[in-house]
């Protein structure tokens, strides 16, 4: 187990390594710079901004400095947030994204697992569909619909709950809402799935045949073996997650870091936009060790050696 | 139908009727059967695949399907406990009827120990505490003859061999001295000798505990051996009941009859001494899997060690061993469908380390049936699709009407109408299918054919008809069988040679009649006499 | 002993292969076939629609920004004088009275200062309301003068957008494109999927190895992201775009074959054609994928609508397909910057979103229901 983690802590490393390295050089490949709004400024001062953020060196230069500088923590400066690092600025972000993400995560997980298995223990009647076709819903209508609409119902229409900012709990709900719905519903059919392939399968006849109650029979047996598959999609919820905050940040003008990667792209922010792949990438290659290691606990049968 | 009530019956099964409510209409599992099982007493219900024997327990225990549905009754102790509600129901099973299944590698959790699913019944019945629930299991494992189980009770499944987890499940199964044992095939997807060891265990059990046991099977040696008495089922139906003597030696009815005959029987010759070598193989040895390396286990293991084999013409040479002991592995290693080491010669002709393309002249000669039937038939392709595919590969020439003719005899060779041969293979049985696979073999007129457990999968009358057709078409083409079986009664029947396989070896071989009628190995003889003695077995022991 | 008991023949019956089997389950699964419906009738509207239909998507009637939805013809009869004397704001006449009948206007023109131009008329015809216009001048008084012009019976079902644009037409357009770039990114991602995880799952050993390995890191990577940057750097183009879509997808597809095939290799119908000496290719070709077959229309299905999400996701940011070209993401993103106003502006796209997906959706599951009931 232990040489597993090691190993795949020891492969991560050119998966890091690959995902800046194309980043980078894919952005510099791409027509136009930084400083292109600003085309009406004079040559020599354009060639002092240049100078100044080290754009003139030749690319594999500035790839190296680049890499460098990330290797002491370091993400160079924004271009457009003049006076900030970007590890500044990313640091303020950061701790809202994932408080957003961690409650949306463990909402989807808590719920979709009692509506799944509340399906599967209804199977075919009425609680069943319904819940089914709720699930078809939440998968079915993007959070890009779901954001909005939450915004304008709760906040503008019935002034329950405020519509941006953020800071106190209430600010929370409607974003966490509406980047959880659609992993609730994920979560919900994957539960529903695995639970009645889990009731019908043989060791589940056994408890039941040994007078075990219902509730260990379902909460211990079945629930246990149902739930596997649903921790093996927590590596892409989150990756859903970090896709869908990059909308709900910016319909509830949250300062995450999603909105600060598409601010990012469309200014050409070069480094801001690399500190951004750069945390992504970190998170979601951690986040998937933790996803298998998990897995490893929770099922005696894997052990990765 | 008489309603008084029987003090010594302790389950009493009145004319139940069992219904799955499918997509193509309402199918009756089970139509109208009465059975009962006395104190103390050892109940077989016998009969093939499909019967209906199994669903009778699983309604009596609450286990149906969703979509299955039983009426009657089920009486234990006079109280009528069918389709009564689970909190009820959960007073009686478990605690007082308890059962252990076929599948033992799937019948526990894999995702608990051992010692956690042994506590449950007892704490949830018994009102025992963790603690004492833990020294009772440590007692049952005792019981049941579980080596060293103060460290086995922290083991998970998986971590245990077939034969231990159904000793578990006995365990399990007797964790709060139930007055009846419900075994549903417990030994079927076990080795013999193995089988042996657990039946010899429930003997004794019920000899040392005194509960009843209903024994569900489809092996009539098991029956003769352990039942008082039996009730043979067919199709949903009851067909005969009575004391197992009586049954086994006077049969009342055909079907009966039928199934007491289906033990394969004949021998066969050994060809001449000069016979032809077909097919021989030096030193093969096959290893799986990877060298270790860097924070990477070794996961290498070789399962065939060095075995030399010759076929003669129109030979048959049984390969006998126990699951893992690498006779399947050596047969496709002989056929090239397996990297191997060593040297195998066909006709004179060394074809060891021949590529797929250098290989293909030769396959014509060289053909397999497989244990699955339902696996071995592409499922999307017609019988006559399948039939055909190696007369494309190795006659081109042919043109679709002769390749038709071909398929159709083939078919008639294998006692098949040529007019099934547009069907697909999942409109037929087992037994078909098995034709249908060995149809595809011999329509290419091979010279050598390995039968890698054939007969395994399939009833025992319908296994019968399977080696009477095999002989038949050994006779007829002059075929030469490899025949990989661990059914040692199947082997005896149809093969003149016989090899005994264990861990990858040799263990024993020679002249059919020789080897079982003299074994001079000790694992030979364990496995004879766990195949053919088992009511010795079980009596010696006891006694 | 003879083959009295020989096992029972077939079922009776034609003879079914497990397709047709499939198929009358599937017609039998009333959500299905109504979302096949649904889908014929959407694909039918996406292709024919934005030809038929009365607006061109690009039209723009700077009159009607914003408008509701209304069965009822556009201009509403008290919007027609205005429209007619901001028509005629620039002809420097004054208006007397301004009749409106039966889709016909009539406005008397007079001027103080000198003649009533004739071309004057033109004004009315400029703008979208009215047409045909026609002046008459008072042959006694060439000061004075009649214009008279039919009043367009314009109908926006859906209301217009806020640049005045038939939010019908361009849901239809918007269609058109989703479709598109659903199935053709899907036939992307699948034939790079199936190619590539087939290969792995036959050849085995250590080339399967390295390709695993190599969708594994794929996998890691924060593919939405690079796809964003791609559209970001590389301009918007609809090729891009659903080859960008098709190349994140295709993992999915390639893990799943790939699964399958290594597991079809194992089963004995497989060893028995390599027995038979049958060529690697033609078992690919007659036992592997007719076997895999099920599982990928399946995935498929579902795939499709992942993709259009994809799509929508990028065009709600402002990545997607650029004006006048619009698509259900584009159209949902104005309606959310203009909920507050014009809610219908995203209720119409929103709701033939979700009337798309969730009939892919059901379709979707339906099949896999139909192709392997065992999941139920």
């Amino acid at each position: 187990m232990l040489s597993y983690a090691l190993r795949r802590l020891l492969s991560a490393i050119p998966t890091l390594f690959i995902i800046v390295t194309a980043a980078f050089f894919m952005m510099r490949l791409a027509p136009g710079g930084p400083f292109d709004q600003e085309r009406t400024l004079e040559a020599t001062v354009m060639a002092n901004l240049n100078a100044t953020f080290g754009l003139d060196k030749p690319l594999w230069q500035q790839y190296g400095i680049y890499l460098s500088n990330l290797f002491q923590g370091d993400m160079g400066p924004s271009f457009i947030y003049r006076d900030k690092r970007v590890h500044e600025i990313l640091a303020e972000g950061l701790p809202i994204s994932i408080q957003l993400g961690a409650t949306a995560l463990i909402l989807a997980l808590v719920l979709g697992a009692f509506l799944g298995s509340v399906a599967a223990l209804r199977q075919n009647t009425k609680t069943d569909f319904s819940v089914i076709a709720v699930a078809t819903f939440g998968i079915t209508v993007p959070n890009f619909v779901v954001a909005p609409v939450l915004s304008l119902v709760f906040a503008v229409v019935l002034s329950w709950l405020p519509a941006q900012g953020w800071g106190q709990w209430n600010q929370m709900i409607l974003p966490v809402i509406a980047l959880a719905l659609p992993q609730i519903a994920v979560v919900t059919r994957l539960i529903r799935g695995s639970m009645i392939e889990a009731l019908r399968s043989d060791h589940v006849r056994t408890a039941r045949a040994y007078g075990l109650p219902t509730y260990m029979v379902v909460g211990k047996h079945a629930l246990r073996a149902a739930i596997l598959p649903a921790i093996s999609y927590l590596g892409p919820a989150a990756a859903a997650l970090l896709t869908g905050s990059i909308v709900v940040e910016q319909v509830f003008n949250l300062p995450g870091i999603g909105r600060y990667f598409v601010i990012g792209a469309l200014n050409r922010d070069y480094t801001l936009v690399m500190g951004t792949v750069v945390i992504v990438a970190v998170f979601v290659v951690v986040f998937n060790l933790i996803v298998d290691l998990l897995y490893a606990v929770l099922d005696p049968r894997v052990r990765y050696d | 139908m008489a309603k008084q009530i029987h003090s010594d019956r302790v389950l009493e099964i009145d004319n139940i009727r069992v219904t799955f409510d499918t997509p193509d209409g309402a199918v009756e599992a089970v139509r109208g059967v009465s059975m009962h099982v006395r104190r103390g007493e050892t109940v077989a219900v016998v009969g093939e695949s499909g019967s209906g024997k199994s669903q009778i327990m699983m309604s009596a225990m609450g286990l149906l399907a969703s979509n299955g549905q039983a009426t009657g009754a089920v009486r234990y102790r006079g109280e009528d406990i069918l389709n009564l509600p689970v909190k009820k129901l959960n007073k009686i099973r478990g605690a007082k009827i308890s059962m252990i299944f076929q599948e033992p590698m799937t019948s526990l959790d894999p995702l608990y120990t051992i010692q956690d699913q042994l506590c449950e019944p007892l704490m949830v019945h018994g009102g025992l505490s963790r603690s004492k629930a833990r020294a009772r299991v440590l007692e049952l494992l005792k019981l049941v003859q579980i080596p060293d189980p103060e460290r086995r009770m922290k083991s998970y499944p998986y971590e245990m061999s077939g034969g231990q987890r159904q000793r578990v499940m006995i365990a399990m199964a007797l964790a709060n001295d139930p007055d009846l044992l419900i075994a549903d095939e417990p030994t079927t997807a076990l080795d013999v000798t193995i089988q042996a060891d657990i039946l010899h265990l429930l003997a004794e059990l019920q000899a040392r505990l005194g509960m009843s046991i209903l024994f569900i099977t489809h092996d009539l040696g098991i029956v003769e051996a352990f039942a008082d008495r039996v009730y043979v089922m067919r199709k949903g139906q009851l067909e005969e009941e009575g004391e197992t003597q009586q049954i086994f030696q006077a049969p009342a009815t055909d079907y009966t009859r039928m199934l007491l005959d289906a033990e394969p029987s004949g021998q066969k010759s050994a060809p001449a001494a000069d016979a032809e070598v077909m097919l021989s193989g030096k030193d093969v040895v096959v290893t799986f899997g990877t060298p270790g390396g860097f924070l990477r286990k070794d996961t290498q293991f070789t399962a065939v060690k060095g075995i030399d084999v010759a076929l003669h013409r129109e030979q048959t040479i049984g390969i006998v061993g126990e699951s893992g002991s690498g006779k399947s592995t050596l047969g496709r290693a002989l056929l090239q469908l397996l990297p191997s080491e060593g040297r195998v010669v066909y006709l004179g002709q060394e074809i060891s380390g021949l590529d797929r393309a250098h290989m293909r002249p030769y396959r014509d000669g060289l053909q397999m049936v497989f244990q699955d039937p339902y696996g071995s038939l592409s499922p999307r392709m017609t019988v006559s699709e399948i039939i055909t595919e190696g007369l494309l590969v190795h006659e081109p020439g042919l043109s679709q009407r002769e390749r038709a003719e071909r398929a159709a005899q083939a078919l008639e060779d294998v006692g098949l109408e040529p007019s099934m041969r547009n069907r697909f293979p999942h409109e037929f049985s087992g037994g078909q299918r098995q034709r249908i696979a060995i149809a595809r073999a011999v329509v290419l007129r091979p010279k050598v054919i390995v039968l890698d457990e054939p007969t395994s999968a399939l009833d025992r009358s319908v296994q019968k008809q399977v080696i009477e057709l095999l002989r038949r078409l050994q006779k007829e083409h002059a075929l030469s069988y490899l025949f990989i079986s661990h059914d040692l009664a199947v082997v005896r029947a149809l093969s003149d040679y016989v090899m005994v396989m264990r861990d990858g070896k040799v263990v024993e071989q020679g002249l059919t009649e020789q080897v079982f009628d003299n074994p001079s190995q000790q694992y030979t003889r364990d496995l004879m006499r766990a195949a053919f003695d088992l009511r010795e077995i079980l009596r010696e022991k006891l006694a | 002993m003879t083959d009295m008991t020989v096992d029972t023949g077939p079922v009776q019956g034609e003879s079914r292969s497990l397709w047709a089997t499939a198929m009358l389950r599937l017609r039998r699964n009333k959500a299905a076939m109504a979302s096949i419906f649904v889908l014929i009738v959407l694909a039918l509207a996406g292709i024919f629609g934005p030809m038929l239909a009365p607006h061109s998507y690009s039209k723009v009637y700077p009159e009607f920004v914003k408008v509701k939805p209304s069965l009822e013809s556009y201009p509403q009869e008290e919007q027609v004088i205005p429209a007619a004397e901001s028509a005629l704001r620039r002809a420097r006449v004054d208006l007397g009275a301004i009749d409106v009948e039966d889709g016909k206007v009539r406005i008397e023109v007079s001027s103080d200062s000198r003649d009533i131009d004739p071309r004057i008329s033109r004004y009315l015809d400029r703008s979208s309301v009215f047409s045909d216009a026609e002046i008459t001048i008072d042959p006694a008084d060439p000061k004075k003068g009649v214009i008279e012009a039919s009043v367009q019976q314009l109908y926006f079902l859906m209301g217009t957008d806020a640049n005045g644009r038939d939010l019908f037409s361009r849901i239809l357009i918007s269609l058109r494109i989703s479709l598109m770039i659903g199935a053709l990114a899907t036939a992307v991602a699948l034939t790079i999927g199936v190619i590539y995880g087939a290969t792995a799952g036959f050849v085995g050993g250590r080339v399967d190895n390295v390709m695993m390995r190599f969708v594994d890191v794929m996998y890691s990577l924060p593919f939405v992201f690079f796809v964003i940057l791609l559209v970001v750097f590389f301009g918007r183009n609809l090729v891009l775009m659903f080859l960008a879509v098709g190349a994140v997808e295709w993992l999915d597809m390639a893990r799943i074959t790939r699964g399958q095939t290594l597991s079809l290799r194992r089963r004995e119908f497989v060893q028995a054609a390599e027995a038979l000496g049958v060529s690697g290719r033609a078992i690919v070709r007659r036992h592997i994928i007719p076997n895999t077959a099920g599982t990928v229309i399946i995935y498929m299905t579902l795939l499709i609508p992942k993709v259009i999400l994809l799509e929508s996701f990028l065009s709600f940011l402002g990545l997607g397909v650029q004006e006048p070209l619009t698509s259900l993401g584009v159209l949902i993103s104005e309606g959310a910057k203009n909920m507050r106003n014009a809610p219908f502006m995203l209720f119409y796209p929103a709701a033939t979103m979700t009337i798309l997906l969730f009939a892919l959706n059901f379709l979707g599951d339906g099949l896999r229901d139909a192709l392997d009931p065992k999941d139920r």
